[in-house]
C-alpha cells in the first residue's frame, strides 16, 4: 500500500519510493501561512506521515495551542489516520495548550519557568519514548501555532526563541524534528520581523502558503513555495532547492499540481 | 581574496598590536554566510592542525549549531580526528545556553540523562565574564613553544546580542582581542537581525570585513513566481565584498563571487563569473545581443567618417557647398555628360561616392528642416 507520492513530499525530499516516512531527522520545518490562506493542511500532511511510518517507528508531540484535540482527530480520520488510538499507543503525545496556560504554571512563576516546565515535559516525553526499545524511529515536535505560544508568552519573543532553541537542540542531540506553524502576515513591517526572521535562519525548510498573485479561483485554492535548504551532513552540502507548485484542498487530502498543468 | 582572509588568520597578530578580527555577515537574502564561517574556520584548523600557523590551537564557540556537527565538518574535510582533538576545544553555548536542561535534571534527580555532551557545556550565556573565563581557561590547554597564542571562532553573535547588550558583546569581543594570549579571532553576525548600529559596532572592532551581498536584487518585493529566480540564484551564489583594514588606516575593498557546491563553497574572481551569470540569466533571443571575439576585432577596424582627419590630411568641414575638394568643379555647374563620364572612371577605381545635387540655391547647407518628416530631430 504505497500511496503515490506527491509534489509536496517530494519538495520535502520525501519522495523517494512513495514509503510512508517521517520527516528525516534533526530537520526544522517551518510553515508559514496567511490569514487568506491557511497552512494547516501541511501540517495536517506532515502529523499523518509521522504517525503512519509503521509500527513503532516514529512519535509525535504536538503542541496545540490552536484547535482541540477533536478537531484534529476528526480531520485526520479523513485523512485515513486514526488519533485516538495513536493517542493511546503514545505515540502521540498531545499537549493541550487551547486555553494559552502553559501547563505546569505556577503561581509565582515567571514567564520563563513556564517555558522550562513546558521543555522539561516534552524532553521527558521524548527521553521515555526513546527509552522503550522498539521505538527507534524519528520524534517529531510539532507547534501548531507559534504566534499563539508568543501570547501565551505575553509577547515576550526572546522567551519564544529560548524555548525554541531547546527545541531545536533536541533535534541534533535525540534525532527529532521540529515543525512550527507561523503566520507571516501579524507582523508590522516597520517592527522588522524579528521573530520571522530568526524562524527563518532557523529553519531548514521553509514552506509558505500564499493565494495566487491573480485572486480567487475555483480550482485552485493557493499556491506553495517551498525552500529547502539542504542538509549539511557528513557527505558535504546538499544544494538548496526551491519549489514552487499550486494546491486544492479537498475533503480527503490534498492535489498539488504545477502551475497549469491541471485540466 | 578569500585567500587573503585566511592567510591572515593563520599569521595571527603582531607584537604589541591587537589580533586581526574577523567580521562575516550575511543577511536573509544572501544566508549564506555558516558556508563562509565553514569554510574559514576548516582553512584555519588544517592550518592549526599542520602547525602551519601562529596559533597552536583553537577554541570555538559553537552558538548556533551543535558540537558534533562541527566535529563532521571537519572529518568531511578530511581533517585527522586526533589532530583535531588535539587542536580544536568547543566551547558548547548551543546545547543548554540559559542551563534549562541542567534545571531540570537537578529537580527530578533523574538517572542519567541520554544526553550526552561533547566539548564543555556552557550554561549561562547571559553571563559575559565568565564566558570570556572559560574561553581564556580552555585556551590555556594548548601547549607550543615559546608563547601559545590561540585562535577563537564564534559561530553566530547574533544569538549572543539575543542574550546581552550591545555594548557588553562589544566589550567582550574587545577584550578578546586584545588579549595577548589571542592569535586572531572571527565571527558570524546575521545583519538583518539586529539594527544596523550592531553590525557597525562589531565591524569597528574587526580589522576584516566579509559581507555577503545577494547577486541578484529582486526589484519589489512581491509577487513569489517573478522572485524564484532571484531567490534559487541568491540560495547558491553570493557576492563577497570584503573590507581589509591596515593597522596604519588604510583601507581596501575587493570584491569576489561566491559559489556553493557539492564540497564546499568555492571563490570566483568577479568578472569571470559576470559573463556566465549573463549567459544564463539573459533570455534566449533571435539575435545577438552581444558580439563574438571575431565581430569585435572587425568593428574595431572600421574607419569611421572624418577619422582620418588631423592625420595629416587637410581638414575637411562639410558645409553643404564646398563638398568636393579644391580644384574640382562643382558638380551642380557640370554638364549631364561630363557628369556620367565621371562616375564611369571611378566605377572604374572601385571606390564608391555618394553624388549630392542640390535643388537651389534656397536650400541652407545645414538646414535643420525635415522636408520628409521622417527624421527624429
Amino acid at each position: 500500500m504505497n500511496p503515490p507520492s506527491n509534489l509536496l513530499d517530494e519538495a520535502l525530499g520525501l519522495g523517494h519510493g512513495g514509503a510512508m516516512a517521517p520527516l528525516p531527522a534533526g530537520r526544522v520545518v517551518l510553515v508559514e501561512d496567511c490569514v487568506e490562506t491557511s497552512g494547516a493542511f501541511v501540517l495536517h500532511h506532515l502529523l499523518k506521515r509521522a504517525l503512519s511510518a509503521g509500527e513503532g517507528d516514529g512519535a509525535v508531540l504536538f503542541l496545540a495551542l490552536a484547535q482541540p484535540f477533536s478537531h484534529y482527530d476528526r480531520i485526520l480520520r479523513k485523512l485515513g489516520c486514526n488519533l485516538s488510538v495513536q493517542r493511546s499507543n503514545n505515540k502521540l503525545h498531545f499537549f493541550d495548550m487551547l486555553k494559552l496556560e502553559f501547563p505546569g504554571l505556577t503561581e509565582g512563576n515567571d514567564i520563563e519557568g513556564g517555558f522550562v516546565e513546558l521543555y522539561s515535559k516534552i524532553q521527558r516525553a521524548i527521553e521515555a519514548s526513546r527509552s522503550k526499545e522498539y521505538s527507534r524511529g524519528c520524534i517529531t515536535i510539532m507547534i501548531d501555532d507559534l504566534s499563539l505560544l508568543e501570547i501565551a508568552a505575553c509577547g515576550s519573543i526572546d522567551c519564544v526563541l529560548d524555548f525554541l532553541y531547546y527545541c531545536i537542540s533536541l533535534t541534533s542531540e535525540l534525532d527529532c524534528s521540529l515543525v512550527i506553524l507561523n503566520h507571516e502576515d501579524i507582523y508590522s513591517s516597520e517592527e522588522a520581523p524579528r521573530l520571522l526572521s530568526h524562524l527563518e535562519y532557523l529553519a531548514d525548510i521553509v514552506i509558505k502558503t500564499e493565494p495566487l498573485s491573480t485572486g480567487l479561483a475555483a480550482d485552485v485554492h493557493g499556491q506553495l513555495t517551498i525552500f529547502n535548504k539542504g542538509t549539511c551532513n557528513r557527505h558535504g552540502h546538499s544544494m538548496n532547492k526551491i519549489h514552487n507548485f499550486h494546491f486544492k484542498v479537498k475533503e480527503n487530502g490534498v492535489e498539488y499540481f504545477y502551475p497549469g498543468s491541471q485540466y | 581574496m578569500a585567500e587573503t582572509i585566511c592567510r591572515t588568520l593563520r599569521d595571527g597578530s603582531l607584537e604589541g598590536e591587537q589580533s586581526p578580527a574577523l567580521t562575516i555577515k550575511d543577511s536573509l537574502q544572501s544566508p549564506l554566510g555558516s558556508h563562509v564561517f565553514d569554510h574559514f574556520l576548516s582553512t584555519l584548523v588544517s592550518h592549526i592542525s599542520a602547525g602551519k600557523s601562529q596559533a597552536s590551537g583553537l577554541v570555538l564557540v559553537a552558538f548556533d549549531r551543535s558540537p558534533s556537527f562541527y566535529l563532521d565538518l571537519f572529518k568531511t574535510k578530511g581533517l585527522d580526528a586526533s589532530l583535531v582533538d588535539k587542536s580544536v576545544r568547543i566551547l558548547d553555548c548551543y546545547s543548554d545556553p540559559l542551563g534549562w536542561k541542567d534545571r531540570l535534571l537537578h529537580s527530578t534527580n533523574a538517572e542519567e540523562s541520554i544526553l550526552k555532551g561533547s566539548g564543555t557545556v556552557f550554561k549561562n550565556v547571559r553571563d559575559v565574564n565568565k564566558l570570556l573565563s572559560s574561553i581564556l581557561d580552555l585556551g590555556k590547554g594548548f601547549t607550543g613553544e615559546g608563547k601559545v597564542r590561540f585562535a577563537v571562532a564564534i559561530d553566530l553573535v547574533s544569538i549572543m546580542l539575543r542574550h546581552v547588550s550591545l555594548p557588553s558583546v562589544a566589550g567582550f569581543l574587545n577584550n578578546l582581542r586584545s588579549n595577548d594570549q589571542i592569535s586572531c579571532i572571527f565571527w558570524l553576525i546575521h545583519s538583518d537581525l539586529h539594527e544596523p548600529r550592531a553590525s557597525a559596532a562589531l565591524e569597528y572592532i574587526s580589522t576584516m570585513v566579509a559581507s555577503l551581498e545577494p547577486m541578484m536584487q529582486s526589484s519589489d518585493g512581491q509577487g513569489t513566481s517573478g522572485s524564484l529566480l532571484w531567490l534559487e540564484e541568491n540560495s547558491c551564489k553570493a557576492k563577497f565584498h570584503v573590507r581589509l583594514k591596515r593597522c596604519n588606516g588604510r583601507v581596501k575593498l575587493l570584491y569576489e563571487e561566491l559559489h556553493t557546491e557539492q564540497a564546499g563553497i568555492r571563490f570566483e574572481a568577479a568578472s569571470s563569473v559576470r559573463t556566465i551569470v549573463n549567459q544564463n540569466l539573459l533570455p534566449r533571443v533571435q539575435f545577438n545581443l552581444q558580439l563574438s571575439d571575431k565581430e569585435r576585432v572587425d568593428r574595431a577596424r572600421v574607419v569611421l567618417p572624418f577619422e582620418h582627419q588631423g592625420n595629416g590630411e587637410a581638414i575637411q568641414i562639410y558645409d553643404g557647398r564646398r563638398s568636393l575638394s579644391e580644384g574640382q568643379k562643382d558638380p551642380y555647374l557640370m554638364q549631364p555628360s561630363a557628369f556620367s563620364h565621371k562616375m564611369n572612371t571611378q566605377t572604374n577605381n572601385e571606390k564608391g561616392e555618394i553624388h549630392y545635387i542640390r535643388d537651389s540655391d534656397d536650400e541652407r547647407p545645414d538646414s535643420d528642416e525635415d522636408p520628409d518628416d521622417d527624421l527624429d530631430i
